[in-house]
């Protein structure tokens, strides 16, 4: 197929045909802001944050670049004086039915609405005028929808229908009314919402938030460490999000099996545990005739298994030992204890919970 | 009901049908058009039929030389304003506003005697009597394609509609013409979308036919006619469903569609069931269906009810409710034509469009261009609404100027008052006032004045009609009506109408009036779809043409019309007061001051603008100023 | 899996879903099925209990539990009575199919319907669906596996993708949906009483010498016990010491009594637990190891894909690292093992296994990776992975059919336990809860445990919705409560084995599968009764 040729902001860049002027200007290496756009999906087009200018066989048009296809011989302007002023205009009819209470919100330093808003010096809305006053929906354990501060990008309705295919949240009500919700306005946590949380990790403001985010603010995060989630044998990549050496929170990455999704256990169900005041933190020995655990130092607790191990071998034959091994733990971990029960114990008796 | 197995089957149906038609040797048209099922039609078709059930000598058939009378429930004749309308057939009598009282003098008369009752009939501006339809100058300037049958013939008869012609077109279209030939006649014709972009419906078909290898392809229809005093889909689909049908079938055969939905408004119950039952017929008759004709062409057609959102007449909002998501419209491409109903090649155009369609294969695209304007050949019909004489459906070539539909169809201002302005296109279109009197309506031509043809609403609006109030309630319904689903739209119409109502409450400044205009611009051009992106048109066009007067509400509290309740001015005439202190005494913030036997005043800060004082005043002292 | 789950999600026409709930046990699969769904793959869904893709799907079998094999060997037999079997791939690829088409011949849809309690027209359309489409991949899950003939039903499900040719292509294949986070790894690493890492036989002379030699010690020829094998055995005295990493016998096991009595019957239990669970309670000693997040290493997921785990926070308390566990015990046992770090062990399994000869942590952690893992058998340096099996050829060679034939369910309803129990897993736990429970938005979504109560079952038994009802079966009592619904079939029940509080294996049957020794979870005799 023969490839359109298309100049954005003075670049030319070549193109196949059904390329949108977003993909285009990406090749290039040019930002262009988005609010509603989500890769891999149909363009939702509402936002229209990502007007751009489009000179087309001498006509001059304003197109939203999520969705319009590259011609050829269009030349795209990104930056330019009406694109700017359409943005701004786009601004601050949000910021007109958006509170700027910033401080107190979870989202603040990670907003994108915030974000722009700096980008393109737009302090305040110039159109004041009537705001949503809708009440907060705090029913799901995880995460809040806070109508007020909802932007209508549709972003998590389109993960929860599109990516999720679970379709547990839409657009109720119509014009300035609309407001996010599952069927029939009912809670969330009534829904058949399965609490994955995706949502959540694509909204843009502070609208959907999970309540871990009341532990931590974006910029207190120290590290955040590329793992693989322990749950099921999907395999999901994610990020753990550490804060003065704790776990607070996962973000989904782009990993191969999962591509930037989670389920509820993964996202909020994989780092509790971790921290959990019940977790053992030294050897125990039990008294056979209390049956009551001691605490025990290291070396008293492994000389007491290896000489018990070592007796029980001596006294009824390589075959009385057998060690399990956990399917939960890792391949360095499961190595090293079939090669213990094969070199120590004397047998082949190891296995995992494979069956179980 | 028998089926049609092929042509000849057809043609023989015809003769037969035809034959029946003309044995009837009075015929009586009851028109069940909504209006005038409104006022009352309903009950004059059961007392006609009560009637000659009870005559002497009407039974049945085999006294062959009585008189054969049938009562048919026709669509809509177009003036709604005079309903009920009663005809009666062969002599024509076109009898207006009949009540039930008067059907057995029309029996008696008419339908027995062939004699007229002239006061039933109507009577024109010089209060001249207009026997016949033809006679009544609301009807006589028409030229009806569309609307031909309406009113003519029983709108649920099947056998009355392949009389008058009907299915010719499409068993010329099936036996004579391959489908590429019909697209071309279409395309030819250069019949634009009647739904309001009047975008040319052979590109469209054209588009759809070129996807060879599509599994399954749509014909669809919107029937969801949801302007505001519009009414023009509403009638041809009650009124001559089968025409409706005809038109898309013929559609599915150029395009190589199988499956077709026609979505109506729920609100049109009249048309939904009228058109359940014409498919049903035409199923039944092999005009629809499997095998169509014994031709080997099969279509399939469905209809779908919508919810009563406006945004469901944009085309991509339309399909997604079809499809049971919530109608809200998306972004193009893809466009409808590749991917339209679940994302299938879909054509989709509206009732009117489809309803010119059989007329064009028929008599073809030249005939079609003897009407109309070189680029808007044909009709388009308009629902004339608001201040004017005559109110109903009307059909006109297109290039007819305001000034005919006006003063010639319309018979001019109601109650002899100026002219102001029309509202057209709908809540979306603009305004044309007197210096387009005189512009030949087609889809080029309006849009040159910040207006759209739109599916032809026309709403006229005298010396007392406010612009700035006609502006705020266009608005407030397409605030209402925005789908939320893009910013500008949702919000910023929100904003316009808050803008609007502090004018007409008079708390608007001048800064507000810059900012009513900045923000109009900024939606018209970065709405996501076309509703929204005409959405402020109203303001718009008020605002070029009516802008003293948005200034007179803010600057000097004034509302000319006397329309904006919160800046009438309630005065009382010194020399007329008689100091009675009724209006004192009724007042119910005590904004009256006066003594008795001594002419009242109005305390202006404390006067709410109820009214109480001016409709009790026995002397007519108290005036609005 | 023989095939990757982006290929099985965006590739496939037809998925065939056995046994299986991945909305539930597997939601990000779930997810990525629902996906396909909507891309118009089509789905058939064979599980005796209503799950939420059923409603999605072009038909769903509810079968009875334990009748895989008969349905399989049914679609086999319309298959091959309607000419839809693939002749070449037959005649190319495979061995056997003679005995398998003998086989077959007797599974009439007639006489299947009967067997699984499923309509013969729906199995025909079913199996001309699969058989039909161009990319079929065959995805089950424990509903297959746990069962006392879990491995035939595997080898069935082969058969059927070898009778139709849907193997070694995008979009086919036979794909095992694992259960726990690397239950793959565990097996792949020779955590098997009779397999080495890379399943090398412990029988084999030749891979004997190899270990022998790697490790400095003469190694046993014999192979060991399943673990499955070793609760009996501990009753009869001939395993007297146990060490335990990381399972949960006492709450996962089936037949919790028996599972007790074997424990106490130990001379010596080790533990090593990141919690004092119910297993830990009955050691002798128990050991404080540490979670994922606290360890360097890697998981294989259930399309083979090696993936790194990394630390991110310090270990609690005096807490260590299991390999520095094993290898003290190693030390002190007389086996010189020095203590390596989890890079260093992997380049020993890659030095051993040769499916994981070109992995290492560095290479999973470089740009060429990306962060996408390897899929074994990835067996040099260079090698890019595998992410679809036996393209071109089966691994094997040519495939062997290995036609099974139909046999009822260990224990079967009677008159006292006349009710069929399944157990399988919700959305919001996972196993023993160990680690989901101390999430309390998970415990406030999913509580407490219950049984799916068929409606019908429930009306005559007099029990409503939400009733806290005792089950029983021949080896235990339960409390839970009563959820009834049309989601199992009358005669049927169904238990999420996640609590603690009225769990579910106190009445699992330990019946174990011939071959694989996996326990039949999915069916055991139980009764309901009011309180």
């Amino acid at each position: 197929m023969s490839l359109l040729h298309v100049t954005i902001d003075g670049i030319p860049v070549d193109v196949e045909k059904g390329t949108t002027i977003l993909q285009a200007a990406e090749k290039v290496g040019i930002q262009i802001p988005t609010l509603c756009y989500l890769k891999g999906l149909m363009p939702d087009g509402s936002c229209r944050i990502c007007t751009v200018e489009i000179q087309s066989r001498g006509r001059s048009k304003m197109d939203t670049a999520c969705s319009a296809h590259c011609s050829d011989g269009d030349v795209i302007f990104t930056e330019s004086e009406s694109v700017v002023k359409a943005r701004r205009g786009i601004l601050d009819m949000l910021l007109s039915n958006h509170p700027t209470n910033c401080f107190t919100c979870p989202s603040n330093g990670e907003c994108k609405l915030q974000d722009l808003c700096y980008q393109y010096g737009v302090e305040k809305t110039s159109c004041p005028g009537e705001m949503t006053n809708l009440p907060v929906d705090d029913s799901n354990p995880f995460f809040t929808y806070d109508p007020k501060l909802c932007i209508l990008c549709h972003r998590c309705v389109n993960t929860c229908h599109k990516i999720v295919g679970c379709g547990a949240i839409d657009t109720m009500e119509r014009g300035f009314e609309s407001v996010i919700s599952p069927a029939f306005g009912m809670p969330w946590r009534e829904s058949n919402c399965e609490s994955c949380g995706n949502c959540t990790a694509v909204c843009p403001t502070g609208a959907l938030t999970s309540k871990r985010k009341k532990t931590f603010r974006p910029w207190q995060i120290q590290k955040k460490v590329r793992t693989t989630c322990p749950h099921c044998a999907v395999g999901c990549q994610y990020d753990l999000l550490v804060k003065d050496n704790k776990v607070v929170a996962v973000e989904a990455a782009d990993g191969p099996s999962n591509r930037n999704t989670l389920c509820v256990k993964g996202r909020y169900g994989s780092f509790d545990f971790v921290h959990s005041d019940r977790r053992l933190t030294d050897p125990l020995i039990k008294d056979r005739s209390t049956g009551e655990f001691r605490k025990a130092s290291w070396d008293e607790a492994l000389d007491l298994v290896a000489t018990k191990f070592k007796a029980i071998k001596q006294e009824h034959g390589n075959g009385a030992l057998a060690g399990f091994a956990c399917s939960r733990s890792t391949n360095e971990d499961i190595y090293m204890l079939q090669k213990m029960v094969r070199t120590c114990f004397g047998n082949h008796n190891t296995d995992n919970c494979a069956r179980v | 009901m028998i089926k049609i197995c092929d042509n000849a089957a057809l043609d023989l149906r015809r003769a037969d049908a035809r034959k029946a038609l003309e044995s009837y040797e009075c015929r009586i048209l009851v028109c069940a058009g909504t209006g005038c099922i409104a006022s009352g039609s309903q009950v004059i078709a059961d007392t006609m039929r009560e009637l000659c059930k009870e005559l002497p000598n009407v039974t049945v058939e085999c006294s062959g030389h009585v008189p054969h009378i049938g009562v048919a429930q026709t669509g809509c004749q177009g003036l709604c304003e005079l309903g009920p309308l009663v005809r009666i057939e062969p002599w024509h009598y076109q009898y207006v506003k009949v009540k039930p009282e008067d059907c057995a003098e029309i029996v008696e008369q008419s339908v027995l005697q062939g004699k007229p009752v002239e006061r039933l009939f109507y009577r024109d501006q010089k209060d001249q009597l207009c026997p016949k339809p033809e006679d009544i100058p609301f009807l006589a300037k028409q030229t009806r394609i569309v609307l031909e049958h309406c009113g003519n013939i029983d709108a649920v008869s099947l056998d009355e509609y392949i009389a008058v012609g009907g299915y010719e077109a499409l068993s010329k279209a099936l036996f004579q013409m391959d489908p590429d030939q019909v697209v071309d006649e279409i395309d030819r014709s250069g019949l634009r979308g009647r739904g309001g972009g009047g975008f040319k419906a052979g590109t469209k078909w054209k588009q759809v036919a070129a996807h060879k290898d599509a599994d399954v392809k749509y014909v669809v229809c919107n029937g969801d006619e949801g302007d505001p005093g519009a009414f023009m889909d509403g009638s041809v689909m009650e009124g001559d469903p089968y025409k409706l049908i005809e038109g898309m079938t013929l559609a599915g055969y150029a395009v190589g569609a199988t499956e077709g939905y026609i979505y109506v408004r729920a609100e049109y119950p009249n048309s939904v069931a009228r058109l359940h039952y014409a498919i049903a017929q035409a199923e039944e008759a092999g005009l629809l269906g499997d095998d169509i004709l014994g031709s080997g062409v099969s279509f399939h057609l469905h209809v779908n009810r919508g919810a009563g959102a406006f945004v469901c007449g944009e085309g991509s909002a339309l399909t997604a409710s079809i499809e049971g998501n919530r109608g809200m419209p998306r972004t193009k491409p893809p466009r409808t034509v590749d991917q339209g109903l679940w994302e299938r090649p879909t054509v989709l155009n509206n009732v009117e469009t489809y309803a010119n369609v059989p007329d064009i294969v028929l008599k073809g695209s030249d005939w079609f261009h003897t009407i109309g304007t070189e680029n808007s050949p044909g009709t388009k019909t308009f629902s004339v609404t608001g201040s004017i004489a005559n109110t109903g459906l009307i059909e006109v070539p297109m290039g007819t100027t305001l000034r005919e539909i006006v003063y010639d169809i319309g018979g001019g201002i109601k109650g002899g008052g100026n002219f102001k302005a029309v509202q057209i296109g709908g809540p979306s279109g603009g305004c044309l006032t007197k210096e387009h009197l005189d512009v030949g309506l087609d889809f080029d031509s309006v849009k040159k004045y910040d207006a759209i043809v739109g599916s032809g609403g026309l709403v006229v609006m005298d010396e007392h009609t406010c612009m700035v109030e006609v502006a705020r309630f266009f608005m407030s319904f397409t605030q209402r009506e925005s789908c939320g689903k893009c910013s500008p739209c949702r919000i910023g119409t929100k904003r316009m109408l808050e803008i609007l109502e502090r004018i007409v409450a008079g708390k608007g400044t001048m800064e507000d009036l810059d900012k009513l205009e900045e923000i109009a611009k900024f939606v018209q051009k970065n709405s996501l779809c076309g509703l929204g992106k005409s959405a402020p048109l109203p303001v718009i066009s008020t605002l070029k043409r009516f802008r003293e007067e948005y200034k007179e509400h803010i600057t000097i509290k004034k509302c000319a019309a006397h329309v904006c309740e919160a800046l009438k001015l309630y005065k009382i005439d010194q020399e007329k007061c008689i100091g009675c202190t009724k209006c004192a005494r009724n007042c119910p913030v005590d904004a009256i001051t006066g003594s008795v036997k001594k002419p009242h005043a109005i305390l202006v800060n404390k006067c709410i603008k109820c009214g109480t004082c001016l409709s009790g005043c026995p002397v007519g002292a108290v005036h609005i100023e | 899996m023989t095939n990757t789950i982006a290929d099985v999600t965006h590739e496939s026409d037809v998925i065939l879903l056995v046994g299986s709930n991945p909305e539930e046990a597997h939601p990000v699969l779930g997810m990525q099925i629902r996906q396909a769904l909507q891309r118009g793959a089509k789905l058939i869904v064979v599980d005796p209990r209503d799950i939420g893709l059923s409603k999605q799907a072009t038909f769903h079998l509810k079968l009875k539990p334990g009748t895989n094999i008969a349905f399989i060997n049914g679609l086999m037999h319309v298959i091959l009575e309607e000419g839809l079997e693939d002749k070449d791939f037959i005649a190319q690829h495979t061995e056997g199919f003679e005995a398998l088409r003998d086989m077959v011949a007797d599974y009439t849809p007639e006489r299947v319907a009967e067997i699984c309690h499923v309509d013969a027209g729906e199995l025909r359309a079913a199996a001309r669906l699969y058989a039909k489409a161009d990319k079929a991949p065959i995805l089950y899950c424990l509903g297959v596996t746990e069962h006392s003939t879990g491995t035939e039903g595997v080898m069935s499900l082969a058969n059927l993708a070898l009778l139709v040719g849907k193997l070694g292509r995008p979009g086919c294949g036979v794909n095992p949906i694992r259960g726990q986070n690397n239950v793959q790894g565990a097996c792949d690493m020779g955590a098997s009483p009779t397999d080495f890492p890379g399943y090398q036989k412990v029988t084999d002379p030749e891979a004997r010498a190899k270990f022998e030699k790697a490790w400095g010690v003469s190694l046993s020829d014999q192979p060991g016990m399943y673990a499955t094998d070793c609760f009996p055995a501990m009753l009869e005295g001939k395993i007297r010491g146990l060490f335990i990493f990381g399972e949960d016998p006492m709450r996962t096991d089936p037949d919790t009594h028996h599972v007790q009595k074997a424990l106490n019957s130990l001379d010596f239990l080790v533990v090593d637990e990141l919690f004092l669970t119910e297993t830990a309670k009955m050691a002798d000693v128990v050991l404080p190891g540490i979670s994922y997040a606290e360890k360097e290493g890697t998981f294989t997921n259930t399309e083979r894909r090696i993936q790194r785990v990394r630390k991110a926070v310090t270990v609690p308390g005096n807490a260590k690292p299991d390999t520095w566990i094993f290898t003290e015990i190693m030390r002190r046992m007389g086996y010189d093992q020095p203590h390596l770090t989890p890079a260093q062990i992997m380049d020993e399994i890659a030095s051993l296994t040769p499916s994981y000869g070109g992995v290492s942590h560095a290479r999973l952690d470089s740009d060429e990776v990306a962060g996408q893992g390897l899929q074994w058998p990835c067996p040099t340096a260079d090698h890019p992975g595998t992410p679809i099996l036996h393209v071109g050829h089966c691994v094997r060679g040519k495939a062997l059919f290995r036609p099974a034939a139909y046999t009822p369910s260990a224990e079967l309803p009677d008159e006292e336990y006349p009710l069929i129990m399944m157990t399988g897993r919700i959305l919001y736990h996972y196993n023993a809860c160990a680690m989901t429970d101390k999430t309390p938005g998970i415990v406030e979504l999913a509580g407490g445990s219950f049984i799916e109560v068929n409606d019908q079952d429930a009306a005559k038994l007099g029990i409503t919705d939400g009733e806290t009802v005792q089950v029983s079966s021949r080896r235990g009592v339960i409390e839970t409560t009563a959820r009834v619904s049309s989601k199992t079939s009358p005669g049927e029940c169904w238990m999420p084995f996640h609590y603690m509080d009225g769990n579910c294996n106190w009445l699992t049957n330990a019946a174990l599968d011939r071959i694989a020794r996996a326990p039949e979870y999915k069916v055991c005799a139980v009764k309901i009764a009011k309180l």
